[in-house]
């Protein structure tokens, strides 16, 4: 009866149960590497948030947060219209880039990536040179009669900081679904009685979804967990989370309130990254984190 | 055909880059016509199609659409619909909503939509279906949702741009059949691409012979079959063999080294023409009682019938018999006036001989290139 499964060749059976794929081996490093530096470190983050300076266990960092509030309020509302204006800017251009003649694309597209070319905090860094008092547009304000505007320290200049940072990170998911689209189905919307908007409405949009979704979360995150920006831009008056952070354990005795500052803000990110998911719920191509 | 013309091309011309893809196209296409754009790959069907549909416009000639010219209107104010080649069903919707797109954008009340759909499913066979994936059916299906949402539109014409070329054989042909069924049932218009000749010879009323941009000839698929204006038809359609003759008179043609009685006429005298004769009209008798006579070079049998080649003076026949032969042996050629057609010469006449460089691998590759390769061959 059994005879079938004594005649499997010996071979195939030890490849099957002690054998892993070439797939499964060519995971390993990245394995070892997310052990020590994503998941012990997360590890820390957990343990910190949950004990007090001696390592006994205690609720009173998550306690503490409720000091912080404002900050969490004003982090997530910066982070949310830093990524709306993104949304509104880059939807558009990442349109018109996939529309563009196909030659010319890789140039818009290198044109769009340039300055990430450079370090964030130098570019940050520029920023503040060109928006700064005496900077190049306080300069240029003054010598056409209109006078010095006070930039830097204002909540515009640092949404603009995260606007101007994190932009390609929302046209570049949005342009690669967009690319990938068939003409064909444009004209088919056409040949079924859509105009032009409606065309795109009912089709193109529809079918970028995944893109814009993963353009939010790829803006949204770093938008929310920044410090330099505010730092640099907000002129020492503006402090989001990621400041409070950085400053909570600059100091041994804060670093576990840092540590529940960071888990919670964790936590949010991950609500967010699930949230958007839920609007992308197929397992579309496309989505450059999910 | 006494009906209403809906469609006419107007010497249609249109560039590419330079290419001239279609000179001077012209052709009307009546109510309730099934008509079908035949020709070799590049020939420039899908391009006619297009400028019909609207996604082109057309650099000289005119399009008239129920006597109204259309050259600017835009595809969406145009009373038809375009089955795409590669299906082009909207990945993000369902079954039920690919079919309901258009009707949505007319605004209809959702009772009407909702009974509309299941009407032009039930059409394509495809009731149940109104909730699968779009992408994950099977592409014979994909194929049924795209002529449903076309149709459900009610136009008065419907492009088919290759509906069928990705489907297998079994399927084509029970797709043809339901294709024609649906158009008997909607009395719609079909235009029909192909590149397929039995197809568009099973299928049409009408069959338009496309080749190098240009319209070759115009007619029922009889009368292409039987009357093929000059070479390329004769060679598209159907197996041929092509001669180079003289038109001694009305009724006597002079070919392969003989003089034959014909049916054909108003040639001048000594006029040099195409002959052409089917496979099928050649008879095989014994040598004795030949027109002509030559030696069997191949035999393959077709199911049906054998497939013989026989040289005759260098020049290999095809012959198409129900009765055997063997290779090598010597047999004589009978061939009756009704089976020689008389053909113009034209541009196309020296690009195809006989049978010589024949093999069932080179059967289906009959573009022109295909063609002059094997004849460089000779
Ligand atoms: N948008 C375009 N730009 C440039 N050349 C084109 C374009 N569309 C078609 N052509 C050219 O026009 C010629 C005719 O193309 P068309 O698609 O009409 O051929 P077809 O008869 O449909 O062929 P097939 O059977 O392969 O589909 C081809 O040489 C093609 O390369
Ligand atoms: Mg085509």
């Amino acid at each position: 009866m059994n005879c079938n499964v004594k005649e499997i060749p010996p071979e195939k059976r030890v490849n099957k149960l002690k054998k892993p794929s070439l797939a499964s081996i060519a995971a390993y490093p990245h394995i070892v590497w997310s052990v020590m530096f994503i998941i012990a470190p997360l590890l820390f983050v957990c343990y910190y948030a949950f004990t007090d300076s001696e390592g006994h266990f205690t609720f009173s960092n998550i306690q503490a947060l409720s000091t912080h509030t404002n900050t969490f309020l004003l982090s997530i509302s910066f982070s949310l219209i830093a990524t709306a204006i993104c949304l509104f800017i880059g939807y558009p251009l990442a349109f018109a880039i996939s529309k563009a003649p196909k030659k010319r694309q890789p140039l818009l597209l290198m044109l769009l990536m340039l300055p990430m070319w450079m370090n964030l905090l130098i570019r940050t860094y520029s920023l503040m040179a060109i928006l700064d008092d005496g900077g190049m547009i306080n300069t240029f304000l003054k010598n056409i009669g209109i006078g010095e505007l006070n930039i830097i320290g204002t909540s515009g200049a640092v949404i603009f900081g995260m606007v101007y940072d994190f932009l390609p990170y929302m046209v570049l998911p949005i342009y690669s679904v967009m690319s990938k689209q068939d003409e064909k189905l444009i004209e088919a919307a056409y040949d079924l009685g859509c105009h032009r908007m409606q065309a795109h409405l009912k089709v193109t949009l529809p079918l970028s979804v995944p893109g814009i979704v993963s353009g939010i979360t790829m803006v949204f995150v770093p938008s929310i967990s920044t410090f330099y920006i505010s730092q640099k831009l907000g002129g020492g008056t503006i402090f989001l989370l990621g400041d409070t952070i950085e400053m909570q354990f600059q100091n041994k005795s804060t670093y576990n309130v840092g540590a529940a500052i960071s888990l919670v803000m964790m936590i949010l990110i991950l609500i967010s990254i699930a949230v958007m998911n839920k609007f992308s719920d197929n397992d579309e191509e496309g989505g450059i984190i999910i | 055909m006494n009906k209403n013309k809906i469609i006419e091309l107007k010497a249609i011309s249109k560039e590419f880059n330079g290419e001239q893809v279609l000179s001077e196209i012209s052709l009307d296409i009546h109510d309730n016509e099934f008509v079908t754009l035949l020709g070799p790959s590049g020939c420039g069907k899908t391009t006619t199609l297009r400028i019909i549909a609207g996604f082109e416009t057309p650099d000289s000639g005119d399009v008239f659409f129920g006597g109204v010219r259309i050259n600017d209107l835009p595809p969406y104010k145009r009373e038809l619909n375009t089955v795409f080649q590669k299906y082009a069903l909207f990945p993000h919707l369902n079954v039920f909503e690919n079919v309901a797109f258009g009707l949505r954008l007319k605004k209809l009340p959702e009772r009407e939509i909702t009974e509309r759909v299941k009407e032009a499913l039930a059409m394509v066979n495809l009731s149940g279906f109104e909730r699968r994936n779009s992408e994950k059916l099977s592409g014979g299906q994909q194929q049924r949702v795209a002529i449903a949402r076309a149709l459900i539109n009610r136009p008065k014409v419907l492009l088919l741009d290759e509906p069928l070329g990705a489907l297998d054989l079994k399927l084509r042909k029970d797709m043809q059949n339901e294709l024609k069924n649906i158009q008997h049932m909607t009395g719609i218009t079909f235009i029909f691409v192909t590149h397929d000749q039995e197809e568009a010879l099973s299928m049409s009323d009408t069959v338009v012979v496309m080749a190098n941009g240009k319209i070759q000839q115009i007619g029922s698929p009889t009368d292409i079959y039987n009357e093929p204006v000059n070479a390329f038809v004769a060679d598209f359609i159907g197996e041929s063999n092509i001669l180079d003759g003289i038109m001694l008179a009305d009724y006597k043609a002079r070919f392969a080294g003989n003089t034959f009685k014909c049916l054909d006429k108003g040639f001048e005298k000594n006029e040099p023409v195409d002959i052409v004769v089917r496979p099928e009209d050649v008879d095989v008798v014994p040598v004795e009682k030949g027109m002509l006579k030559g030696r069997v070079t191949s035999v393959t049998f077709k199911g049906v019938y054998y497939e013989i080649i026989v040289d005759i003076d260098g020049f290999k026949w095809m012959i198409q018999s129900t009765d055997y032969v063997a290779p090598e042996e010597e047999i004589g050629l009978y061939i009756e006036p009704d089976a020689i057609h008389v053909m113009k010469k034209s541009e196309f006449s020296d690009m195809f001989g006989d049978y010589s460089s024949f093999s069932d691998e080179l059967e289906h590759l009959s573009d022109i290139e295909e063609v002059e390769n094997t004849e460089d061959e000779l």
